[in-house]
């Protein structure tokens, strides 16, 4: 418990040090659209491929599940959207990205903490959590909203393929249950979501990242602490949200 | 001028550094030998504020580095040109951007100006041709001598080397030598070199500090270190068979 106050703490003061003025703000905003292009490009081909399969399961999970005849079939449909709405598309896809994007972060840092790069940066005068976190943080801030709108557009898309090839339910009825009661609420809920989540997996990740030490063996157990914890805190932020904004 | 007094580190239960005094002059080739393990390259991390040290004081040019703000250290920081013992090169970055990154950070310089002063430093460490290489593509040599290149791009006032010739050929290893020496006179800068090199002391030493397991044991130039009576230093200087043999001749 004592240790888990500690790290909170170091944690707020690196955080501080993350968050000042940019050195040099044309520096900054190189390494920020390289950091959208490495962090959020990157991340589109694993996202497409789980968002589409978990659309498709959905789908017909929802609809093995409800086959009787007095549930009108339509609730299929509408089941797909608000699943991916509400918590596949803001929230497994932070814990999937805070395996590949968490240990990416932290296992870049790591290394350039053990060479002494950072050090390097420090003795040049640079504020290396600034210099070296800040693009991370903010870009993935920026793009994860469209990460994650993306993902809900393609798993609610793949539910459709299901109607129309598997033929589960009929395509009609699919595309009734996805317009079905919508409430424009639940996609600011996500967004609210993706923008936080993204700001716990570069923050946390970096954090364990920037403070690894000793040898590579060291680095690599801090890339796993990045993506467990980081993980950890996206599951409570996502229970606080969802009772603060749902209920 | 660098000046440390009364400078205590310990890590943890291991005292690294005791009561270290010692001045870095300005102009000159300021050495620091000693075993491995001695506490050079610590004694060189607490200088620049690395390192905290336990208790001591460190001016630069009579500035008080402790008592500093955080902006006055930074501003002293852009001063000083370090090469890491292991090169520490930005791994994600090209030669040429390696050795840019402190003048773009810095310095006003338009990018064709700044790349002019990279090739200038790259050719004074004698490489060509290797701009556009990255650092997992070079020699442990060259990446040495990228790592003094950026050291000095952005004209330091203060330079720390840590063991620029280890991994070097005699000859390129005697180049770089002369090249540390020649810019410490040119630019009347503070350089401080980490060495094991019997040569390089001899051939550069103008000041030269010894340590020993934490100690500063003694210091004097490189014509009075043959003649030491420390037996600590007279163990370290003649140690190899070529230095033997010359104290042999010498009688
Ligand atoms: N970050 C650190 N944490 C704990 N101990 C350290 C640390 N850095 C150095 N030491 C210890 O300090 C002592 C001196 O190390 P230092 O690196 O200063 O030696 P050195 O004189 O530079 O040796 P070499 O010539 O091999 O580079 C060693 O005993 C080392 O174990
Ligand atoms: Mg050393």
């Amino acid at each position: 418990m004592l240790k888990i106050l500690q790290q909170i703490g170091e944690y707020t003061i690196f955080i501080s040090k993350v968050f000042r003025r940019p050195e040099k703000w044309r520096i900054y905003f190189q390494m920020f659209i390289q950091e959208l292009w490495t962090l959020g490009i990157g991340s589109i081909g694993i996202i497409l491929i789980i968002s589409g399969f978990m659309g498709m399961v959905i789908t017909i999970q929802t609809a093995s599940q409800i086959d009787s005849g007095w549930i009108p079939a339509y609730l299929v449909g509408y089941t797909t959207r608000q699943s991916m709405i509400l918590e596949f598309s803001p929230t497994m896809l932070a814990l999937i990205l805070s395996g590949k994007i968490g240990s990416n972060i932290a296992s870049e840092l790591g290394s350039m903490r053990i060479s002494e790069q950072i050090d390097a940066l420090e003795i040049m005068g640079i504020n290396s959590a600034n210099y070296l976190v800040l693009p991370k943080i903010t870009a993935l801030m920026v793009i994860m909203p469209f990460l994650v709108v993306l993902s809900m557009f393609i798993g609610i898309f793949f539910g459709y393929v299901i109607c129309e090839t598997v033929g589960v339910i009929t395509p009609s009825d699919y595309i009734y249950g996805i317009q079905y009661d919508f409430r424009p609420f639940d996609i600011v809920y996500a967004l609210i979501k993706a923008v936080l989540f993204a700001y716990i997996i570069t923050s946390v990740s970096s954090f364990y990242g920037y403070f690894a030490s000793g040898s590579a063996l060291e680095v690599g157990k801090s890339s796993t602490q990045a993506v467990v914890y980081s993980s950890i805190v996206v599951l409570i932020f996502n229970y606080i949200l969802t009772q603060m904004l749902l209920i | 001028m660098i000046e440390i007094i009364g400078l205590n580190k310990s890590f943890g239960e291991n005292q690294v550094l005791r009561n270290i005094d010692v001045v870095f002059e300005e102009g000159k080739s300021n050495l620091l030998i000693g075993a491995s393990g001695s506490g050079k390259t610590t004694l060189c991390k607490c200088t620049v504020g690395l390192h905290q040290p336990d208790t001591g004081t460190i001016s630069y040019n009579g500035r008080i580095f402790n008592q500093m703000s955080h902006n006055e250290k930074k501003e002293i920081r852009r001063e000083i040109g370090f090469l890491f013992q292991g090169s520490a090169l930005f791994d994600y970055m090209t030669v040429e951007e390696n050795v840019m990154f402190p003048i773009k950070m810095f310095s006003n310089l338009t990018t064709k100006e700044a790349k002019k002063r990279v090739d200038f430093c790259l050719e004074r460490v004698d490489l060509k041709g290797v701009n556009k290489l990255m650092p997992s593509e070079l020699s442990g040599g060259m990446k040495k001598r990228v790592g003094i290149a950026r050291a000095i791009s952005a004209k330091p006032k203060y330079l720390f080397c840590d063991e620029p010739n280890s991994g070097l050929d005699p000859q390129t290893s005697i180049l770089i030598d002369n090249l540390i020496k020649e810019i410490t006179h040119e630019y009347k800068m503070t350089t401080v070199v980490i060495t094991h090199d019997m040569n390089s002391v001899l051939e550069i030493g103008e000041h030269i500090s010894f340590i020993y397991k934490g100690d500063m044991l003694w210091d004097g130039t490189n014509k009075e270190v043959l003649d030491t009576t420390s037996t600590e230093l007279t163990d370290f200087v003649y140690a190899s068979s070529f230095m033997k043999e010359l104290k042999r001749m010498n009688g």
